[in-house]
């Protein structure tokens, strides 16, 4: 864990079971950082993201999930879910979220 | 897994394309060395013209710099030309001793210029053109000599002549037919085009045959003599009469050649282990000479050495422009004319304008454009997709009007646009911005350049005039889409026709099934094509194929509108436009209660309300719900409003009872999802205040019963609805509109509207089935009743179904 992240005392937190999060969806929690998306895919990984969009801020919670990436319902730009970066040609970043999957629940911290 | 070798010789334009394409496959299968005779990285052929007029410079043509080459781990042997392979071993030996070994080679040779054989062929100053030392030669020759004679009229050479002209010297162009260009302009648009380059200072002798080149003292060569003794001064003769296919090094080596290299549909050579593209390539007994041709056998041929094994060649259908600045050449197919064809021209001398179409059997198979070009990409377009033109012979001449659309009024030419010009409204994108990506990054495509600017990628209105800009920009190397056999999106090779057949013939049910079927390149699709295919099973299969809603648009997926502040927008449905007081209440009272911000008349003749949180919508669609309201589909690829006028009920004109008529198609029509939206209207008489004129479907009462027009559109590009027929009663209505409604859904491509359905498969298409046969409209009818039965209201759906509601629920931190 690294210093800075350590000084902000930030803890994972219960968000729900991982079947309230549809296949390919996702859901969006409100927090003190802003609206998080939080995206399953078919593989049943899970990220979160800032739920805006580095192009005009539309929410990427409400895109279409494919793969590693979701394609933002205002001007599809594709946005990976790893790690938050846009798609090549176009450049921009919506901050990710640390997210981890157990026992069926998924965990949240925000960072 | 150890990785492969691939060879390549000839750094040129198809190799290359071919090795961008194969990495964007299979990044790691090969260990690539690429052999090139030149001493340059791969650079754009195409633009030595331009640069030889001084519009561009050798920098500026660069396709693939060796940094390219570097972070792809590829081995450049620049300068270095291959004289043997040996197969047997597998390896390729070139003339300074370099060898590789190769378990895949692919040739790419490209071809060598004619060279007449009369003497002093090879005295100094006598050059053919084709590469970047050609040009180099005569932008030299052009500051030190006066004389230039251009041996050949055909597309180089004439470029070859302008540009020769444009760096001041006395140019002349001997050509041995009795027109130039005569194997892509028939005799009336050559004239004219000699004109204008005549005009230009350009001298030409036609019908001359070159007997000798005759060298002064220098060596250099002083004087082209021809067959009938005439005699004029030349410093510098450029030879473009032709190309050879370059195969010696193939054929040396045994790969069986003839005309050029051949190759199967899969580029692949008599010897299973080499493959070969370009212009030394002979497929199915023709070797191209333009990029576009190339630039499709290097995907295809991508495709099998990263052993996809999709994907054939099929030949193509070539078109030619002249690069001549202020002077615009088009030319495709068979635009000869001839016997069983039938030939339409405009021509207008003074204005410097020919254009000849020729037509065989309603389909467009040739066209000559000379002054006015700017419909050449639309014509080529047809052309390709061999389309029936019947219904649009008439004013076909007149072009496609393709810009000049809503929003773009004034526009028509691309390249007289000045750079500043906006030219995608959705995205404020000027010209500028296109023609720089076009050539920093050397695009060739309407998708590339999509992609890269965003122009033309929302609304598509300026589809068009981005195409044109293409065209301008890289001159005959932009070559159209085929919109038939266009591949889905990037996941797939298949295009939208070949993906509806297999869901239908093999009876598939869910997306993972047509992926896995079709070898799909993407696990999950994305949200391009899991929307169509989406519809494609929803549609082919009804009460079968399950909905999914992680494959639709959000507003589909919500069942309202996203706004641009992410909240959503209501709109409940008011069949053919009619409410009562008691729905009116309704509303205001739901406005109210949850502090609807705006409250808006629609031009679809309902209330919208907008600005709703998402969290929000169940609990304002059970209120609207308990008021009898259901949901009004403005979000989807669905039946949006059937507009009426008060017709016969009230109104003093009214022939027939449009309110009543309009509330039953919409009733039948609930639920229906489409490729597109779907908006009917029915007036009550022909003064038709409803607009039937621009509807997907529209009804127009008159005194014997109601005439059915189809196709229409009042959207991004307005259109006329076409007349369908005309019916007696009521229940014809409802059977002949979900006839054509059905036909629609089960025929046309995601996205496609009505108008664009139309358009591709042909009014009489239509007519034959809705109309002239009776028992098939009477099974569509039944199909599309069949698939609309048992629709639940999504907005009951959302309320009564708590997995419904999870959608619209938000997660709260623990
Ligand atoms: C609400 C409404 C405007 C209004 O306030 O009047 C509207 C709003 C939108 N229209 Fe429209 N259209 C509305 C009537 C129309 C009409 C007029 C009509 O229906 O009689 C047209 C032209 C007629 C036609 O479709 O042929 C129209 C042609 C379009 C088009 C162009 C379609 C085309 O094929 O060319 C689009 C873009 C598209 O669908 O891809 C579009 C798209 C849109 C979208 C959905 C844009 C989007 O994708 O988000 C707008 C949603 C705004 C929002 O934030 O909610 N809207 N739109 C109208 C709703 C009517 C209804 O009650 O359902
Ligand atoms: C001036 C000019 C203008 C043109 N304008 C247009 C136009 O407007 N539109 C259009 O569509 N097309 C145009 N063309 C044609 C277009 O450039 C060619 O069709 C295209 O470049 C062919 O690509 P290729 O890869 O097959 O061959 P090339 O691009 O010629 O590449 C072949 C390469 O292989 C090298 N080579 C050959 N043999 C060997 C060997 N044994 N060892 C190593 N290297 C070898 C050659 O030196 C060459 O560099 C134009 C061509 C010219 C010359
Ligand atoms: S409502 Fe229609 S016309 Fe108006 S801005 Fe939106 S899409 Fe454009
Ligand atoms: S706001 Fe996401 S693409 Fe524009």
């Amino acid at each position: 864990m690294g210093a800075i992240e350590t000084a902000m005392k930030t803890e994972w937190k219960r968000l729900c079971a991982l079947d309230e999060i549809p296949q390919q969806g996702s859901r969006v929690v409100k927090s003190a950082k802003g609206d998080i998306a939080v995206f399953r895919t078919a593989a049943d990984e899970i990220f979160a993201l800032h739920d805006k969009c580095p192009h005009k801020g539309g929410p990427l919670s409400q895109g279409i999930v494919a793969g590693k990436v979701v394609t933002c319902p205002m001007h599809s730009w594709k946005i990976q879910l790893e790690d938050g970066e846009a798609v090549a040609p176009d450049k921009g970043c919506s901050k990710s979220f640390a997210v981890k999957l157990e026992g069926g629940e998924v965990w949240l911290k925000l960072g | 897994m150890k990785k492969l070798k691939l060879v390549m010789i000839g750094n040129g334009m198809a190799g290359c394309r071919t090795l961008e394409e194969l990495i964007k496959l299979a990044p790691d299968m090969y260990d690539i060395t690429v052999f090139g005779a030149e001493p340059h990285p791969n650079y754009n052929r195409i633009l030595l013209s331009p640069v030889l007029a001084g519009e561009m410079t050798l920098p500026d043509i660069v396709l693939n710099d060796l940094a390219w080459y570097e972070a792809n781990d590829i081995t450049l042997h620049a300068g270095k030309t291959v004289t043997k392979i040996d197969r047997v071993k597998r390896k390729v030996i070139a003339a300074d001793g370099t060898e590789a070994e190769y378990d895949r080679l692919l040739l790419a040779t490209g071809s060598s210029p004619f060279i007449l054989p009369v003497p002093g062929k090879d005295l100094e100053g006598v050059i053919a053109y084709r590469d970047i030392a050609d040009t180099e030669a005569m932008i030299d020759a052009a500051r030190h000599h006066k004389h230039a004679v251009v041996i050949g009229a055909g597309l180089l050479g004439l470029e070859a002549a302008n540009g020769l002209k444009l760096r001041g010297m006395d140019v002349t162009v001997v050509h041995l037919a009795d027109w130039i260009m005569e194997r892509q302009l028939d005799k009336t648009a050559a004239d004219l085009l000699q004109k204008s380059l005549e005009a230009k200072g350009l001298k030409f002798l036609l019908g001359k045959q070159t007997a000798e080149l005759v060298g002064g003292e220098s060596g250099r060569v002083a004087a082209i003599k021809f067959k009938d003794g005439e005699s004029i001064p030349a410093e510098l003769v450029v030879m473009a009469v032709g190309i050879r296919p370059s195969t010696q090094l193939a054929e040396s080596a045994g790969i069986h050649c003839n005309r050029g290299i051949v190759v199967n549909d899969t580029l692949q050579t008599f010897d299973p282990k080499v493959y070969a593209v370009g212009e030394c390539v002979a497929h199915r007994g023709i070797a191209y000479g333009l990029v576009a041709p190339l630039f499709e056998q290097a995907k295809v041929c991508a495709n099998h050495l990263a052993m996809h094994g999709i994907g054939r060649y099929q030949g193509s259908v070539t078109s030619t422009k002249l690069k001549v600045t202020g002077i615009d050449v088009f030319s495709a197919g068979d635009f000869m004319g001839g016997e069983n064809v039938d030939e339409i021209v405009l021509h207008d001398p003074a204005g410097g304008v020919y254009k000849k179409l020729v037509l065989k059997d309603d389909t467009l198979v040739g066209a000559v454009l000379y002054g006015d070009t700017a419909d050449g990409a639309w014509y080529f377009q047809l052309l390709k997709d061999k389309q029936n033109v019947a219904e649009i012979r008439d004013h076909l001449m007149f072009g496609s009007h393709h810009v000049g659309d809503v929003g773009h009024a004034g526009q028509s030419k691309a390249a007289a646009m000045p750079d500043t010009a906006e030219v995608c409204g959705c995205n404020g994108v000027c010209k500028g911005d296109i023609v720089k990506a076009i050539k920093t990054h050397g695009l060739f495509t309407i998708d590339d350049v999509r992609k890269h600017t965003k122009a033309s990628s929302s609304c598509g209105s300026c589809t068009g005039l981005v195409e044109q800009i293409l065209a301008s920009t890289v001159g005959g190397a932009y070559q159209p889409a085929d919109t038939k056999d266009k591949p889905v999106c990037g996941c797939t090779e298949h295009p939208h026709g070949a993906v509806r057949a297999a869901i239908r013939e093999q009876h598939l049910l869910t997306i993972p099934e047509v992926m896995h079927f079709m070898e799909w390149k993407t696990p999950n699709g994305c949200a391009s094509c899991r929307p169509a295919l989406n519809y494609y099973l929803i549609s082919t299969w009804p009460h079968e194929a399950k909905d999914d809603p992680q494959s639709r648009f959000i507003n589909e997926r919500a069942h309202a509108n996203i706004q641009r502040d992410g909240t959503y927008s209501v709109i409940p449905r008011m069949w053919g436009g009619l409410t009562t007081p008691a729905e009116l209440r309704v509303i205001a009272d739901v406005a109210e209660k949850y502090e609807v911000p705006t409250v808006k008349m629609t031009g679809g003749a309902r209330i919208d309300l907008l600005g709703i949180p998402k969290d929000k919508l169940p609990a304002v669609w059970a209120d609207l719900g308990k008021g009898g309201l259901v949901s009004g589909h403005a979000y989807g690829k669905s039946i949006r409003t059937v507009k009426t006028c008060v017709g016969a009920e009230h109104c003093r004109f009214g022939t027939q009872l449009s309110m009543s008529m309009g509330v039953k198609l919409e009733k039948m029509l609930f639920g229906m999802w489409a490729p597109h939206k779907v908006k009917l209207a029915v007036s009550g008489c022909p003064r038709n205040c409803a607009e039937a004129g621009i509807k997907d479907v529209g009804v127009i009462g008159v005194d014997s019963g109601y005439e059915l027009y189809v196709a229409g559109n009042g959207g991004i590009k307005t259109e006329v609805a076409m007349f369908l027929c005309k019916v007696k009663s009521d229940e014809e209505v409802m059977e002949y509109s979900a006839a054509f409604l059905q036909l629609y859904r089960e025929e046309a491509y995601y996205l496609e509207r009505t108008c664009h359905y139309v358009a591709r498969v042909g009014l009489e298409h239509v007519k034959k089935i809705v109309v002239e046969n009776a028992p098939r409209r009477k099974e569509l009818h039944e199909r599309l009743l069949f698939a609309l039965q048992d629709y639940e209201d999504p907005w009951g759906e959302a309320v009564a179904k708590p997995v419904k509601r999870k959608e619209y629920e938000i997660l709260e931190i623990a």
